[in-house]
């Protein structure tokens, strides 16, 4: 409205560059510019956000983390009970044991399904029914499973593999509930990376006499590899730095378990222990900065490897 | 390998299925009401009421979205719309990185430098630093990497005709944003914020370590309702975690019970979430 009352002013006013007309757009694109830059200020600064936290974050760990880190506390056992003193090694001992059983359960159960839901379902689907109500089931079970809150899954582990099952507080019982866990994160990770691989190679390996199953095995699958082992560091990732689950299903003794039925705990239990049972916080807070290290190795790996896979895929497209 | 793809299927049906069954009991023995409703929780005594736990959870929650989202859609916009290449290449990864950060970090990061600050800040007696407050900034961090990712998505897939259209008629790059961009990844947006939620409400061992724990429904500590947040508190996560490796009989059927409320709770958030993403895609 005020616009149209300018526009009319102006054109009954005299023929001069300086009409109230022009006056008014230009402080109205002042005023327009003034906003738009006071946004993009408040945007650079929610940007900034991220990094700046994230800088606090691992550079205090690392930093305070780091002075009681040497290869002492890296090769002892802890040792003193409430005291909270020695090293962690037995905690590095056990995470690898959980990190390695929970994929050996976990990986080709997802990458099999991701194989199954990418490759075969849409041809089953429409040779039969059920089949296709399948699924359509099985597919919401991996949605439902990736939304589940890690503390269920502790929950469910705890009722189903510590106690119906009789594993106790034990590898076995965690492995279990960590294998559910980071299933629907395999299983997501393979399907992108056999959707990735090109029509072409399939339809090549297909129109060469191959079966289907070689296809997929010597085409499609070695194709598909960085991105389905991407899904698999993602994995390990989750493990390590998974605590709700395995803080009740994994016991929390100090020493190495020497069987599956035994039970022990991770570095990051290792530091919710140090800090709210002992609070011996400088020796969480080094267990805590060996925890982010292999955090940062991990994530850059997966960037790396997930950049190579794109611009090889790209590449041959 | 149909199998396989169902076994996910089957692990959410024998997660519903034990917690259900461990946690009916509660139900039945307490009452709903009772259970959902009571106030009161002294396992001991036989009173487990979790009202104080879904109030804990839920202003905690609220909390988190209040600081984090405005925060998180800054930098989807930020990331989508604003800025230059080389600030992208190191913000996204930050981002990434913050998501991959352990929950134990984040707890111990929180009692070492934040609930002192907190305390030392907010000088109102019986302000402890571990409450409401120290544990909706640390969720607010946490959930910053799932909203932002979302809405970026969201506001990246905003039609390239809607911009030029909106460009071409003269309104500025902000005007572009705010009045025709926002608008049109609205629904994605509410998603990620939702998606938010549900992260929010399932984190555990973070909140354990900063917020106190103790079982009272929130309340403000004086005349300001704002002290509302310097209180003490437990969300439901942490109520699960700290107790049940040694609780037994009703108790810890008022647990598995627990359990219940949160895995519905999720559901719910997560398939409104879920059904915004796909109208958005249809």
């Amino acid at each position: 409205m005020m616009e149209r009352l300018f526009a009319m002013r102006s054109r009954v006013g005299a023929e001069s560059a300086e009409t109230p007309r022009d006056q008014h757009a230009a402080t109205h694109l002042r005023r327009r510019r003034f906003v738009q830059n006071v946004a993009f200020g408040l945007m650079w600064l929610a940007g900034l956000v991220g990094v700046v936290v994230l800088v606090a974050v691992v550079g205090y760990v690392l930093w305070s983390g780091g002075s009681v880190i040497n290869w002492e506390f890296l090769t002892t056992p802890p040792r003193g009970g409430l005291a909270g003193e020695g090293g962690i090694s037995t905690t590095i001992v056990t995470t690898l044991y959980l990190v390695g059983l929970t994929l050996a359960i976990a990986t080709p159960l997802g990458v099999g399904a991701g194989i199954y839901l990418v490759e075969y379902a849409g041809e089953m689907e429409s040779r039969s029914r059920f089949v296709r109500w399948l699924v359509i089931v099985a597919r919401f079970g991996v949605e439902t499973l990736a939304g589940v809150p890690s503390i269920v899954f502790g929950l469910f582990g705890y009722a189903l593999f510590v106690v119906a099952m009789q594993f106790g507080f034990s590898l076995m019982a965690a492995s279990l509930a960590g294998a559910s866990l980071i299933l629907p994160v395999i299983i997501r990770t393979t399907e992108e990376a056999l959707k990735a691989v090109p029509r072409s190679y399939r339809e090549g390996s297909l129109a060469l006499g191959a079966t289907k199953w070689q296809t997929i095995w010597q085409v499609v699958l070695p194709a598909a590899g960085p991105g389905i082992i991407t899904g698999v560091v993602l994995g390990v990732g989750r493990v390590i730095s998974e605590t709700a689950v395995f803080y009740v299903t994994l016991g929390g003794s100090a020493s190495v378990p020497t069987s599956l039925l035994e039970g022990g705990r991770t570095m990051a239990l290792h530091v919710y222990y140090l800090a709210m049972d002992t609070r011996a916080f400088d020796r969480s807070m080094g267990t805590g900065a060996i925890l982010v290290l292999v955090i940062v190795v991990i994530n850059a790996t997966i960037n790396i490897m997930s950049r190579r896979y794109v611009k090889r895929m790209m590449g041959n497209v | 390998m149909l199998a396989c793809a169902l076994v996910s299927l089957i692990v959410v049906f024998l997660i519903g299925l034990f917690i259900l069954r461990e946690g009916l009991p509660a139900f039945s023995e307490v009452g709903v009401t009772a259970l959902l409703f009571g106030r009161v929780w002294r396992p001991q005594q036989g009173m487990l009421g979790i009202w104080p736990m879904i109030a804990g959870s839920v202003m905690v929650t609220l909390g988190a979205i209040l600081l984090g989202v405005p925060v998180s859609l800054g930098s989807a916009v930020f990331l989508a719309e604003v800025a230059p290449n080389w600030m992208r290449e190191i913000v996204r990864p930050a981002v990434e990185l913050l998501a991959g950060i352990p929950s134990v970090i984040y707890g111990l990061f929180g009692m070492i430098v934040l609930v002192p600050w907190v305390r030392t800040t907010f000088k109102v007696p019986g302000n402890t630093g571990y409450n409401l407050l120290s544990a909706s900034i640390v969720l607010a961090v946490m959930i910053l990497p799932t909203v932002t990712s979302v809405s970026e998505d969201a506001i990246r897939s905003v039609r390239r005709e809607h911009k030029e259209g909106s460009l071409a008629l003269g309104a500025t790059k902000w005007q572009t944003i705010w009045g025709v961009i926002l608008p049109a990844a609205r629904s994605g947006i509410t998603a990620a914020v939702i998606l938010g939620i549900g992260r929010a409400l399932g984190e555990t061992m973070a909140m354990i370590m900063v917020i106190g724990n103790s079982v009272i429904v929130p309340s403000p500590l004086n005349a300001n309702p704002l002290t509302i947040f310097l209180r003490q508190a437990r969300t439901l996560t942490g109520n699960i975690a700290v107790e049940i490796s040694y609780a037994t009989g009703l108790q810890e059927h008022a647990l598995f019970a627990t359990g219940v409320v949160l895995f519905v709770l999720i559901m719910l958030v997560n398939s409104v979430a879920r059904l915004l993403l796909k109208e958005r895609a249809a």
